[in-house]
């Protein structure tokens, strides 16, 4: 992802123009508010059911002891986890594949 | 380790009493000397100053002060679960759960979530715009001198208050777990993280935070499997032993069998930890986009190469962190189970020996022995140095790059000038750090943790934000509506419980809820829009004209500034 200083100036103008710059940066930045969204709404309904339900956070699974609070809260662990992974395998991937392709063709 | 002490202000002082329920208080009694801890911590000590002295050897100018040369996404994200988990995640939580189950899951919660939203919105435009610190991508299509003087202010509050909870944490944690005086305890504390900076800046610094970090998880483990081992690697053996030990516990206490076995179910789901709704969420939401605020955490995406390596950086920080907070929940719970009725761990009257704090330490010793107690307290002497050194060197850099090379000598500072003036920042800071341990000592520093996150949350991020993605953003906008974010967590936190009533004694708060996040944050955002929107300045025009160029190498990379030197 260098440049060289000669050309800069001209190679960002070029990708600017590039219409698939324009298509990556929507996809990407979709991608990205969908996940935030996800995000949010995810923990603030974790959060809400906490503090609106307690009597339900508390009832065992199945006939044992490990209760809903518990699968939910470590739920909500590995989903932090899962959610940054399929961000990372996006953008390293798919995205950055597609951003240097525009960066090799315009940089050419 | 045996002494009677009634600690408390080890959790206050690191922070895990920002929630309401938390809060303790009392003085710290010091241990007798613990000469295996303090062997072991040595021994940290020595690799790490060998560290540091490799690192000084390599560290010749500013680029390689502030970023260290480089690192690879995983090494990057090591260091940064080693500059976040603090000693008080690992202490705090697991005698949270000790004592009352399940509500330390919901701070660790809090303090994950996070990293996605740092992930999603800002790592990989702030490693495309930046070279050493966040006010370099704040300011970067703006008039230098406001936005980098807000941006410094900020990261000198944000880490002030963060170093002071740091600093009488570690004093009294020290005294605690190896029979030092806290004076003592401050002034290893300060010396050994001025070393580390000074010689070594972000080379040493990200070492000591790996190490760190490594130490603690694999001392973590190791405590897990032992818990995992005595109940036959079941989880639901380890929760229904734990409701059994309740249950004896309530029982001797002189419940009847039906109340008992009530109040021992009540360590399987949430407590008093939320109370009303609204301060859960704001407090949620003062963590979660305070992290994405905070100058250390986010100076440390300008140590890799590219934006590659800084979202690599992220998932790997997510994941040590993850398991950490995964491990200190069964921690919690394996305590119930192996110390509860161990009369060298637990008085008469059920308290933890040698103050609420020390659940996991008790921990240590039941299944590894002296010498993995040991080990314990010097890895939670090595997290402290790490949390302290990362601040220090955060707010030395915003003070030399920010204030004195950008705004007072408007980037024209010569390189060795600006080495040296982090270097004498430093030292500065280093003493200051150790005077303000001594001064608020014997203080109620329980909201400092939190004030931070919040500040970082109203200041920081929505500047950051702003200044990322909306084309409309002006100097005045970011530099006066990050100001109003700032102002507005800290008047709000001050007439909040967690300061009108816990440290000035009023008797009823006139802000009633413990976090002003869900208040200061949509505040600052408006701020920064409406001044935004209403400044017609000539600077305007050109702040405006400025963002395509900054959004194009933001998504691209285009001209970027590489971590080693150039």
């Amino acid at each position: 992802m260098s440049t060289s200083d000669h050309d800069g100036t001209a190679i960002e103008a070029r990708v600017a123009a590039d219409p698939r710059y324009a298509a990556l940066v929507r996809d990407r930045q979709r991608f990205s508010w969908i996940l935030t969204i996800v995000t949010v709404v995810t923990y603030s309904s974790f959060i809400s059911l906490i503090a609106f339900d307690k009597p339900l956070m508390a009832t065992p699974i199945g006939s044992g002891t490990t209760s809903l609070a518990v699968v939910l809260g470590f739920a909500m662990l590995v989903g932090t986890v899962a959610i940054c992974a399929i961000y990372v395998r996006r953008a390293n991937g798919e995205f950055d594949a597609r951003l240097a392709a525009i960066l090799a063709d315009e940089a050419a | 380790m045996r002494r009677l002490a009634l600690i408390a202000a080890l959790l206050t002082g690191l922070g895990w009493t920002s929630g309401a329920s938390a809060a303790i208080a009392g003085a710290v009694a010091r241990q007798p000397v613990n000469w295996t801890a303090i062997l072991m911590f040595g021994g940290f000590v020595a690799i790490t100053l060998w560290i540091t002295g490799r690192a000084a050897a390599k560290t010749r100018n500013v680029a390689d002060f502030y970023t260290g040369g480089g690192i690879t996404g995983f090494q990057n994200g090591l260091a940064m679960a080693g500059d976040y988990c603090s000693a008080a995640s690992f202490l705090g939580i697991t005698s949270q759960i000790f004592n009352d189950g399940y509500d330390g899951l919901i701070y660790a919660i809090g303090f994950l979530v996070g990293w996605p939203i740092v992930l999603f919105l800002v790592a990989e435009k702030l490693r495309n715009l930046g070279r050493f610190t966040f006010a370099d991508v704040v300011s970067y299509r703006f008039l230098q001198g406001p936005v980098r003087s807000f941006a410094a202010v900020s990261t000198l509050l944000v880490v002030s208050f963060y170093l002071i909870a740091q600093m009488v944490g570690a004093g009294q944690l020290i005294q605690l777990l190896f029979g030092l005086p806290y004076l003592y305890a401050i002034t290893i504390v300060g010396g050994l993280m001025m070393v580390y900076v000074l010689f070594g800046g972000m080379r040493a610094t990200s070492w000591v935070q790996i190490i760190k970090a490594v130490m603690l998880l694999c001392g973590a483990t190791f405590l897990v499997l032992g818990v995992m081992a005595h109940v036959g690697f079941s989880f639901e053996a380890l929760f229904a032993q734990a409701v059994a030990v309740k249950t004896k516990m309530a029982l001797a206490a002189g419940l009847s069998p039906g109340e008992a076995a009530a109040k021992a179910r009540a360590i399987m789901g949430p407590g008093g930890f939320i109370k009303d709704p609204i301060s859960a969420l704001s407090f949620g939401f003062a963590l979660m986009l305070g992290t994405a605020g905070l100058p250390h955490i986010l100076m440390r995406f300008f140590t890799v190469p590219d934006a590659r390596e800084a979202r690599k950086s992220i998932l790997w920080a997510t994941v040590w962190i993850g398991y950490f907070y995964a491990l200190t929940f069964v921690l919690g719970f394996g305590a119930i189970v192996m110390i509860s009725f161990n009369p060298d761990y637990v008085d008469a009257a059920g308290a933890l020996r040698g103050g609420n704090n020390m659940a996991v330490m008790h921990l240590a010793h039941a299944i590894g022995g002296n010498l993995f107690l040991g080990f314990i307290s010097a890895v939670a002497f090595a997290t402290i140095l790490a949390v302290v050194a990362g601040l220090t060197l955060s707010a030395a850099s915003a003070i030399s790059h920010d204030i004195y090379a950008s705004v007072l000598r408007k980037g024209r500072a010569d390189p060795k000038q600006e080495l040296r003036v982090s270097r004498i920042t430093t030292i500065l800071l280093g003493i200051a750090a150790i005077i303000l341990g001594i001064v608020f000592q014997k203080q109620n520093v329980a909201f400092m943790v939190s004030l931070a996150f919040a500040l970082a949350a109203s200041g920081n991020f929505p500047v950051l934000v702003m200044s990322l993605l909306w084309k409309g953003c002006t100097t005045r906008g970011a530099a006066w509506g990050g100001g109003v974010g700032l102002l507005s967590a800290f008047g709000l936190t001050v007439l909040s419980p967690v300061i009108w009533v816990a440290v000035l004694g009023f008797a009823t708060p006139i802000f009633p809820y413990t976090s002003p996040a869900l208040f200061s944050v949509p505040l600052a955002f408006l701020a920064i829009w409406l001044i935004s929107i209403l400044d017609r300045s000539p600077r305007a025009a050109i702040d405006r004209a400025g963002y395509p160029a900054q959004r194009l190498r933001s998504e691209t990379g285009i001209g970027i500034h590489g971590a080693a030197a150039h």
